[in-house]
């Protein structure tokens, strides 16, 4: 598509201004954790790792934090067994509702997180007892792999949609079993898809809050509660900043992972 | 080798796909190293039939048999067959080398051996030096290589071709039908090809199997199924035809046909030349005595340059069109729309073809006067002429697709 000058200077500023108000904010959390004024004076007066020693020490923070990877890891373990399968079956396989069931897999995203933890409140509440549990840690495992199964099923569904299922039948026809040919082909193919899925879903459980507050026992503070909890502490205000910042890197870095890996192995799959 | 028994034998095979027959039940032989065609439209069966002997699907009915061993219920891992696949299905992670050695690989063949075998081969598609790539980084013609390499390192008593050729341009496809033809007489063993394009089945193969709607039209060489087509669907299928059939064939030839004649059996001449009488009354006097000439005049509608040929479309006099194909200089340069001309070919040419509406033949269907039950005119072909034929309009041949 041609553009005249004026439409490519309009829209060149409006992306970088949309670009801007996304990562200004986020690039001034980083700042203010290096900046040695408690109450964010600008411009910083020097920098300081002070507050970052602090938000070491700090207890809280910490076992925030050894929770949040926790409930990262076991929603994203749960979400790779189930959501690799859910997309095999609906790739590889046709059967009666396979359109309805892949629907059914990603409604859960785009459900308000509101709704979905208080469904999930309600029904733990009701389940939960008479099985002699209470909410905890597995509570927030439970809800926050009800998304991330999403991230890992679209990832794995898409790289199946493009490989070539003649590819398998070629193994096969050249004299390797199921479990040969799933170790062979299949399995190399789609390896890079589920780990980017796996990044991408544990990214989306650190930074879950809504969900979380909703199915989180009294005892377990996720890193973004603790952050929410301290909010209003003007005392804690530069040690939050730097656990922000640190959410922000420990997201980032899984999702920069992630797209490496898709792009890399999209390269690679074409035939 | 064994030289002789079926190498495939299909019977009664049939496959249904919701409800409705994708194969409506095939009886076919393929003997020990044979170039086999499947040939025929997309939709036909041809693809199916294929997946069926290689074992990717399971039939709805009917067996499947290898070198006269039942392998119906056999998975692909088990028979003794391998497939080139139309998008070649290389391991796009896997060398050339590491691709053309799998089926070694699997069976537990030591390191030592399979690279002795990988290697040549590669050296039998000509393909030395290029063992360490991908398959991304070969061209269209060398990824097919690479595919027939693989299929073909541990001796299939069976190789399958889906389309081979069909992704490549034109004149690599010319070279690889050369290639590949060639290759199968080195190797010997027995290859089951499928395939759209006509030309490609007819220069290739042994012999031909003509597919339509599901069903075998036809078995037979090249040449049989090309001169003696045995369905009006085979003589239009298989290169161009021309079908002259109801009342414009019964003048001509003295019977209403249908009759397949092709369009380069067809002479030209000016009417002046003709020394006998000329008028219809002739042709149909020639008809009924049996002459071995059918005769027929008309006007050209229409002149095509092909470049080594000229194909004129005539309107007969007595109705319906016939397409004539010559070389240049066989008498059809100076054919112009409107130029009146005589059409002859050998009565032996006019080959008669079932009469079209083939499954339930009217009862009462009506005999033309001059219908008599003996022998056509023509000699005597697969499937018996059907007098009671409808006269319907006479198709004008069409080109191979």
């Amino acid at each position: 598509m041609r553009l005249s000058p004026t439409a490519r200077i309009v829209l060149r500023t409006t992306a970088l201004l949309g670009i801007a108000v996304i990562y200004l904010p986020l690039l001034l959390v980083l700042v203010n954790s290096l900046n040695p004024d408690r109450a964010f004076g600008w411009p910083p007066g020097g920098i300081t790792t002070r507050w970052w020693a602090d938000a070491w020490h700090s207890g809280g923070a910490r076992s925030a934090l050894w929770v949040s990877v926790r409930a990262g890891l076991g929603a994203t373990a749960v979400a790779l067994v189930l959501g690799t399968l859910v997309a095999f079956a609906v790739q590889r396989h046709a059967f009666f509702g396979r359109q309805t069931l892949s629907f059914l897999v990603v409604l859960p995203i785009a459900l308000p997180g509101v709704v979905t933890g208080i469904a999930l409140n309600s029904a733990f509440r009701s389940v939960l007892p008479p099985l002699g549990l209470g909410f905890g840690l597995l509570t927030v495992i439970i809800a926050h792999a009800t998304f991330c199964v999403v991230i890992v099923f679209n990832n794995v569904a898409a790289r199946l949609r493009r490989v070539s299922g003649s590819l398998e039948e070629a193994a096969m026809d050249l004299g390797a079993g199921p479990l040969r040919t799933f170790r062979d082909v299949t399995w190399p193919l789609v390896r890079s898809a589920v780990l980017a899925g796996g990044l991408l879903a544990f990214a989306l459980s650190f930074d879950e809050i809504v969900v979380t507050t909703f199915t989180a026992g009294a005892g377990v503070q996720t890193l973004p509660l603790w952050i929410f909890g301290n909010l209003a502490r003007p005392q804690q205000a530069p040690v939050v900043n730097v656990v922000a910042a640190v959410l922000v890197l420990a997201s980032v870095i899984p999702v920069y992972g992630a797209q490496r890996l898709s792009g890399d192995t999209a390269a690679g799959s074409r035939i | 080798m064994p030289a002789t028994g079926a190498a495939v034998r299909l019977c009664g095979l049939r496959k249904t796909y919701g409800g409705t027959d994708a194969l409506a039940g095939i009886d076919l032989e393929v003997r020990h190293g044979e170039f086999f065609s499947l040939l025929g439209p997309s939709g036909s069966g041809k693809t199916t039939t294929l997946r069926l002997i290689a074992g990717f699907e399971e039939p709805t009915d009917g067996s499947v048999e290898l070198a006269g061993q039942d392998v119906t219920g056999l998975a692909p891992y088990e028979r003794d067959v391998h497939t080139v696949f139309q998008d070649y299905a290389l391991f796009p992670h896997m060398t050339v080398e590491q691709n053309v050695g799998y089926a070694l690989k699997v069976r537990g063949t030591g390191r030592a051996e399979r690279a002795q075998r990988v290697r040549a081969a590669l050296a039998s598609v000509r393909l030395e030096g290029h063992g360490r790539r991908r398959p991304a980084q070969l061209s269209g013609g060398q990824r097919q290589r690479v595919a027939l390499a693989r299929a073909l390192i541990d001796r299939p008593a069976v190789l399958l071709l889906d389309e081979p050729l069909a992704a490549l341009d034109l004149r690599l496809r010319g070279r690889m039908q050369a290639e590949l033809k060639e290759l199968q007489r080195e190797v010997g063993i027995t290859f089951v090809f499928v395939t759209h394009d006509q030309g490609e089945a007819l220069s290739m193969s042994d012999r031909v199997a003509v597919f339509n709607a599901g069903r075998i039209e036809q078995v037979g060489t090249p040449a049989e199924v090309y001169e003696r087509p045995a369905t009006a669907f085979v003589a239009d299928f298989v290169g161009a035809s021309n079908v002259l059939t109801g009342e414009p064939a019964r003048r001509v030839t003295g019977r209403p046909g249908p009759y397949s004649i092709r369009p380069e059996r067809i002479t030209l001449s000016a009417p002046a030349e003709d020394t006998a009488g000329v008028g219809r009354e002739t042709h149909d006097d020639a008809a009924r005595t049996g002459a071995c000439e059918h005769r027929a005049s008309g006007t050209v509608t229409d002149v095509v340059y092909l470049g080594h040929a000229v194909r004129v479309l005539v309107d007969l006099d007595v109705g319906g069109r016939l397409t004539v194909l010559r070389h240049v200089g066989e008498g059809a340069d100076h054919a112009t729309p409107g130029t009146r001309v005589m059409l002859r070919w050998p009565a032996g040419h006019a080959v008669p073809l079932p009469a079209d509406p083939a499954p339930a033949p009217a009862p009462d269907a009506d005999p033309g006067p001059d219908a008599d039950p003996g022998p056509p005119p023509g000699s005597p072909g697969p499937g018996s002429p059907d007098p009671g034929a409808p006269a319907t309009v006479p198709a004008p041949g069409r080109g191979p697709r």
